[in-house]
Order: C-alpha cells, then structure tokens, then sequence
C-alpha cells in the first residue's frame, strides 16, 4: 500500500498532503488507519450501534470536506476525534426527549467523589466470569456514567490520549479534564468493585 | 497528614505520575497508615488497567464496506476544499 515510507512506518503527513491535494487512495487509508478507533470511541459514547456508525461515516465525511482547515497544530487523529465528539453528542442531544441523562448539568459538585464500596479485588475475576461477561460488565458500567464524564474517561483511559490532547478534542480546560476523570474513574471502580470484590472479603478489607 | 479527602482529590494525578516529589511523598504517607485508601488506590488502578486491556473489535465488515463506500462517493463527487 502507499501507506508506508520506505521504512515502513505509516507516514501520516504524507498521506495527508496527498489527500488534500484530492488523492482518494491517500484518504482512504486514512480512514483505513483510524476508523477502527473512531468507532470504538462513537460506540461508547452512544453506546448504540447505528447511531456510532452514523458517526463513523459523519466524521470521515467531515473530515474530508474540512481537510483544508486542518493546519496540522494537533495530531490529525486528535483533529477527527474531536469531531466524532461532537457527531456523538449531538446523537445524545437528539434523543433528549427521551430519558437521556443532560449534557450541560453542573458537574462539579464534588459529591459524586464520595466512595461507598472499599474492597480488595479477587486476583482473578476471569476465573469467575467469561471474557464476555468481563465485556459486558465493563460496558454496563460506562453507560452509567455522564456523558461528560464517560466522554473524558474513554478518551484518556481507553483511547490512551494525553490530558492535554483530550482537552483539545473536547473543547475543554485541562482542569476541567482532570477533574472529570477522577470522577469517572472513582465512579467506575465502585461500579466493578461490586462485581470483581473478592468473596468473603467487605468493608476495612486490610484492617 | 493528609485527610482521605484530599487523598482522593489527588488520586487520579497520583496514579498519572504528575504530581511533585513533595505531594507524592505525603501521598504514600497516607496510604501506608489509610488501608481504605490504599484498597482505594489499588482498586482505581486496576479499574484503568481492566479498561486499558481491552482491545478495540474490529469493524464489522458491513459496516465498514458502507462507510468505504460513503467515502468513495463522497471522494468522486468533489476534492476537499
């Protein structure tokens, strides 16, 4: 593929100098490069199959449209999720009739730091439940949390982004970053603490 | 010593690596006289670890070959501007 430099390495500013010069094979592996993650990061937003592809193909369509206002300042896997972002949000803004928790709630609280479940984990929670139930839990889990939060948690911690690169992606402060994900890991951890603490163990585990 | 409190306030960048030797210090502090804290500390990291572990499935290849295909038109019709 012409993916590649001669080293091998997926060479990326290439292929988008290439592709905005209107080289439908240097855009397409692009797509081809990212569209796996995009989709990773549109379901677990949406937590709903048609709508994360509806994003999928949103997003690369925008991107392609916008291709000339990426001025390469940011990472352009950076620059795409932060328009999957905004696609998934507006599917959740859509469904806002309906039960759908609000985007713009006040989050900081403060309150939703208070941890309940203190727990040792069992060493080895998959000898207690298939890899699909590990998958389903770890699913259930994310969809509880806010979109504010669930949105910050699964790019630092899923998608691995740096704090400052999230921050970018969403159009938020690095504080504001911060401060969600201590929340969405604390709310998490208690989420699967009642699902992987080891038997017999509860409270004061360690006393 | 720090409270639990401020332990927690501090957790996530703990486990980050970002904060300064002199916070760290004070943080380990609290966690080897808080067991809540440490089982806190361990339990949050295994939580980011479990996450971590899993890896992206791939594309189904319906949905692929649509948004393939929603790009090659979208390719044929016009250059990018």
């Amino acid at each position: 593929m012409a993916a590649t430099t001669d080293a091998g390495v997926f060479d990326e500013s290439g292929l988008l100098a290439k592709a905005r010069e209107g080289d439908p094979a240097a855009f397409s592996e692009l797509v081809n490069q990212y569209s796996r993650k995009i989709y990773r990061l549109a379901k677990h937003i949406t937590q709903n199959d048609s709508e994360a592809e509806d994003v999928l193909q949103e997003t690369f369509l925008k991107a392609f449209e916008h291709l000339g206002d990426f001025q390469g300042q940011s990472k352009f896997y950076t620059w795409i999720v932060r328009i999957a972002v905004n696609e998934s949000l507006m599917k959740l803004r859509k469904r806002k009739s309906d039960r759908t928790v609000p985007l713009d709630e006040p989050i900081d609280t403060g309150e939703d730091t208070v941890v309940r479940e203190i727990a040792v984990w069992d060493e080895n929670p998959e000898q207690q439940y298939s890899r699909e139930e590990i998958g389903q839990i770890l699913d259930e889990a994310i969809q509880s949390l806010k979109p504010a939060f669930r949105t910050v948690f699964v790019l630092r911690d899923i998608e691995e982004m740096s704090t400052e690169e999230a921050a970018e992606a969403l159009g938020i402060s690095v504080p504001a970053v911060k401060s969600r994900l201590l929340r969405a890991r604390l709310q998490l951890r208690e989420k699967l603490t009642r699902f992987f603490k080891r038997k017999g163990d509860d409270v004061f585990a360690y006393l | 010593m720090l409270t639990c409190k401020e332990f927690l306030q501090e957790l996530s960048d703990y486990l980050d690596a970002t904060v300064d030797a002199e916070l760290r210090r004070k943080l380990e502090v609290h966690i080897s006289e808080c067991p809540n804290c440490f089982v806190i500390l361990d339990t949050t990291k295994k939580t980011i670890e479990v996450y971590k572990g899993v890896q992206p499935q791939p594309i189904p290849p319906e949905v692929y070959s649509r948004l393939m295909k929603a790009v090659e038109k979208r390719l044929a019709a016009q250059k990018p501007v």
